[in-house]
């Protein structure tokens, strides 16, 4: 019996990979709490074990224990079949990216074009979640999240692209390679109009705040899982968190220098950027009010894809210099 | 039971038996649940107003695991009738009580939503004489409305009923605290 040395390789990263999210998704439930209640002058979950450290414990653990409820008139195979497949892509995203200078599952020359691929297949879980569900709410949820998932992967492809460009790889440990310690090394001063674009399409993407129009429950109840309950929830819930962590790698990965950093480069670097991302895009969460539907579809195709395209456009000329 | 209340639709309760017989892990199955109820974001009348105010910074119930308001009752584990219930809103309350997964538990928040309250009187014709006439309350907590603080105590009540013990100390009698 032969086994490629590569294979075993992938599966540990895939295990390690399955930790990380686990692990990743209870801390930023306990933070992103934590966060909210310090954003709003009140202290946050605090009693349930020390600092509420407990608390995503407690919450996991009561989901998991919940009754699964299903409509009768819902599509057994699709609705249960959506939160499955809402979550399983995720631990395909994280196998190319280089957490460190020897920390990465696969080295894969297209590892950018694997991540946008798989993390399309959020949109079809979303979408036959809503629509499997037979419930008006969830059927709304689910048009407004397709809506808005296509319409903000182009600006996000472009911004990307230009990134692509500038170094002629897809391969993301080469585009951290080709960048330097310092931040002034980092793409994001080459950059910068791309890194923006990134960002608010990725905070969309990922249905946050401002941009959760899928889930709005003042109009919506709960948007697209609206019928969803316990561990079918909860799937949901843990997938839109390791998209976040997913985002937010990738964003370092493109344009913040990677694991590079002053001093010893490391995971470490990576890690505390990740995490400084993280953290914006939940202050953003509980800074800004939802925008409108048109609003949100408006800043799309008028802003962000004009300038996307001419950030491209400048980012060809000045390769071709 | 009089007369009026006959043609009120009461809750179907289904409960399951739990999966796993052994105790403990029942044990700790409760203790979670107790640690993270979260409400129903619903409001009928003005003790919605307090119910709000706990959330907010003064009182937040955060600190106890319970401010996540879930808008979809698949998602809920406490429905906090909060305020008066007419006969118009009752079949709403109802369903919305049948629409949870069990576990499940009920708080009647307020004077009206335990008996009617001030609109207790002869003859009157709108108001449903307590929700316990149509759902199972687990807790109730008087008041016109009742303060934040009596909110907290009433999901104390509900964490003792759900694990046995209740979790944290007394309030302070007495002086002004």
């Amino acid at each position: 019996m032969n086994i490629a040395p590569e294979l075993i390789h992938i599966a540990v990263a895939l295990a390690a990979i399955a930790a990380f999210i686990g692990l990743n998704g209870l801390v930023l439930v306990w933070l992103e709490r934590k966060v909210a209640g310090h954003i709003q002058r009140r202290p946050g979950p605090y009693e349930v074990g020390p600092w509420g450290l407990l608390q995503p414990v407690a919450d996991a653990v009561k989901l998991v224990g919940k009754q699964l409820v299903r409509p009768k008139v819902a599509d057994p195979w699709l609705y249960w079949s959506a939160p499955l497949l809402s979550f399983t892509p995720v631990f395909l995203l994280f196998l190319t990216i280089p957490f460190g200078p020897r920390l990465i599952g696969m080295e894969f020359n297209l590892g950018l074009l694997l991540i946008l691929a798989f993390s399309g297949l959020n949109v079809l879980a979303l979408c036959l979640a809503g629509w499997s569900s037979a419930n008006k709410y969830s059927l709304l949820g689910a048009a407004r999240a397709v809506a808005q998932s296509i319409a903000y992967e182009i600006p996000l492809l472009l911004a990307v692209l230009a990134i692509a460009f500038q170094f002629g790889t897809l391969n993301l440990s080469t585009i951290v390679h080709h960048q330097g310690p310092m931040p002034w090394q980092w793409n994001v001063m080459t950059q910068p109009l791309a890194f923006i674009i990134y960002f608010i399409c990725a905070v969309a993407e990922t249905n946050r705040a401002p941009f959760d129009l899928p889930e709005a429950e003042s109009e919506l109840t709960a948007g697209f899982h609206t019928e969803y309950s316990g561990m079918a929830f909860g799937l949901f819930f843990l997938a839109e968190y390791a998209y976040i962590i997913v985002i937010s790698c990738v964003a370092t990965v493109l344009f913040l220098g990677g694991w590079h950093g002053p001093g010893a480069p490391g995971f470490w670097w990576f890690l505390l950027k990740v995490y400084a991302l993280i953290m914006v895009i939940i202050w953003l969460r509980w800074t800004y009010p939802r925008v409108r539907f048109d609003q949100l579809l408006n800043i799309n195709w008028k802003w962000l894809l004009p300038l996307a395209l001419v950030n491209l456009l400048l980012t060809l000329i000045f390769v071709k210099m | 039971m009089a007369q009026e209340d006959i043609d009120l639709i009461q809750a179907i309760n289904t409960q399951d038996p739990p999966v796993v017989k052994v105790e403990l892990v029942n044990t700790i199955f409760d203790i979670c649940r107790s640690m993270s109820l979260w409400p129903m974001t619903f409001g009928l009348a003005c003790c919605a107003i307090e119910m709000m105010a706990v959330g907010m910074a003064r009182f937040d119930i955060a600190r106890f695991g319970a401010e996540v308001f879930r808008p979809s009752p698949r998602q809920c584990d406490l429905m906090i009738v909060a305020g008066t219930v007419s006969r118009k809103m009752a079949p709403c309350v109802v369903q919305l009580y049948e629409q949870m997964p069990a576990p499940r538990y009920v708080m009647a928040l307020g004077n009206c939503a335990i008996s009617g309250g001030p609109f207790y009187f002869e003859g009157q014709y709108g108001i449903v004489e307590g929700v316990d006439k149509m759902v199972p309350v687990d807790v109730y907590v008087p008041g016109c409305p009742p303060r934040p603080e009596g909110l907290l105590e009433g999901l104390f009540k509900i964490q003792e009923k759900m694990t046995g013990r209740r979790w944290w100390p007394m309030p302070k009698q007495g002086e002004a605290v």
